[in-house]
């Protein structure tokens, strides 16, 4: 039996593939948009790249939307073997992302749809534009710049204290997000 | 009396300020927005992009009998480039052009008026843009000036000129066909 839902000793398979999926969609991202903004106009990938960053930008939107809505509705696994300090720590962190990351996949959107224009999604949907606003404009870009370096830093803090737990401490951590609970 | 003296030389002052100076001066109607700071920049060599600055403030002085002592200056909040497209919008403002955040503002201020007849003149300024400052000619045609139906007084001149891009240390290459970003100026200024 999979196990679907998460439980106060690790977590279902739904949980587990959000978090590896976004965790590579989102370090994917970060990567792409990095090098796209250095491209010379005459790169061949200069429209390509902003194409493929922001359709999978909106298709990790809608996900992220309903990966909130399954946190929020599913248990959080017990954290008992941490510090006090860790504990804390590690639930700023984690629930810290779920904002963090929306705004900056919104700050995203907004970037492009200032202009009253919406998202072409690989060809497929258009992402309508909500509001047609030169100052939301004027400070997306920046914002969405700011957000991504503070996610990837927070990643970074959230892989180190993963390898520490999982190397260091000895625990299950890491163990149950990647294989699920521990079988007992 | 202080107050009283301080009145007296206001007043004093003002009519200075009224005697017949002998070139009217005009504000740029940017507030009705009856003037336009409008590029174009062509793209690969295969269409034109047209674009504008949507804000920006100027005043000049111009006495048709006297034009050659017409005067003009104007500042742009380069930040407010509009290019209708929010992304090509985002990249002008950014360092690879503008650079909106070291230079928020491009000023203007003519330094010599050159008639040419039947409402055409060249005039020659400063133009600051990027942060450099360059001599730049701008060719002007009097559209039209008199009494507006609301008891004003205005005046309207068409201008153009052309710059390098990298005259302004713009150094962005947009291939062969884009070195050069047309400005065509449309202004009316209302009498003060």
């Amino acid at each position: 039996m999979v196990l679907v839902r998460d439980t106060s000793t690790g977590y279902g398979v739904v949980t587990r593939l959000f978090h590896w999926i976004m965790a590579v969609a989102i370090f994917a991202l970060f990567g792409l948009g990095y090098w796209m903004v250095g491209l010379d106009y005459y790169s061949p990938y200069y429209t390509s790249a902003p194409d493929l960053h922001r359709s999978a930008g909106m298709v990790l939107l809608v996900g992220f939307v309903i990966r909130w809505g399954w946190r929020l509705v599913n248990t959080d696994p017990g954290d008992d073997e941490l510090t006090r300090f860790e504990r804390v720590a590690s639930r700023i962190v984690q629930k810290g992302f779920y904002p963090l990351i929306l705004a900056m996949l919104v700050s995203g959107y907004f970037i492009s749809t200032s202009d009253g224009k919406g998202i072409d999604v690989f060809g497929i949907v258009t992402v309508p534009s909500v509001t047609e606003s030169k100052p939301i404009g004027l400070w997306a870009g920046y914002i969405h710049k700011v957000l991504a370096y503070m996610t990837m830093a927070i990643a970074g803090v959230h892989t180190a204290a993963a390898l520490k737990h999982h190397f260091v401490d000895r625990s299950q951590i890491l163990k149950r997000m990647w294989s699920g609970p521990p079988k007992s | 009396m202080p107050l009283r003296s301080s009145l007296a030389a206001s007043l004093a002052l003002s009519l200075l300020a009224l005697t017949p100076a002998n070139a009217a001066d005009f504000v740029i109607d940017s507030k009705g927005q009856h003037a336009s700071i409008n590029f174009r920049i062509n793209h690969l060599g295969f269409s034109w992009i047209v674009g504008r600055f949507d804000k920006f403030t100027g005043t000049f002085a111009f006495d048709e009998a006297k034009p050659e002592a017409s005067k003009v200056k104007v500042e742009i909040d380069t930040a407010s480039v509009n290019s209708n497209q929010a992304e090509r919008d985002k990249h002008l403002r950014s360092p690879d052009f503008l650079d909106v955040t070291a230079f928020p503002l491009a000023t203007f201020e003519s330094t010599s008026v050159t008639p040419k007849g039947d409402g055409k003149a060249t005039i020659a300024g400063k133009l600051t843009l990027h942060g450099v400052t360059k001599d730049v000619t701008i060719e002007t045609e009097s559209i039209g000036g008199g009494a507006d139906p609301w008891g004003g007084f205005r005046h309207g001149f068409s201008g153009k000129t052309t710059l390098a891009l990298a005259d302004f240390g713009i150094k962005k290459d947009l291939g062969p066909a884009s070195k050069t970003v047309e400005l065509t100026l449309e202004v009316e200024g209302v009498k003060q």
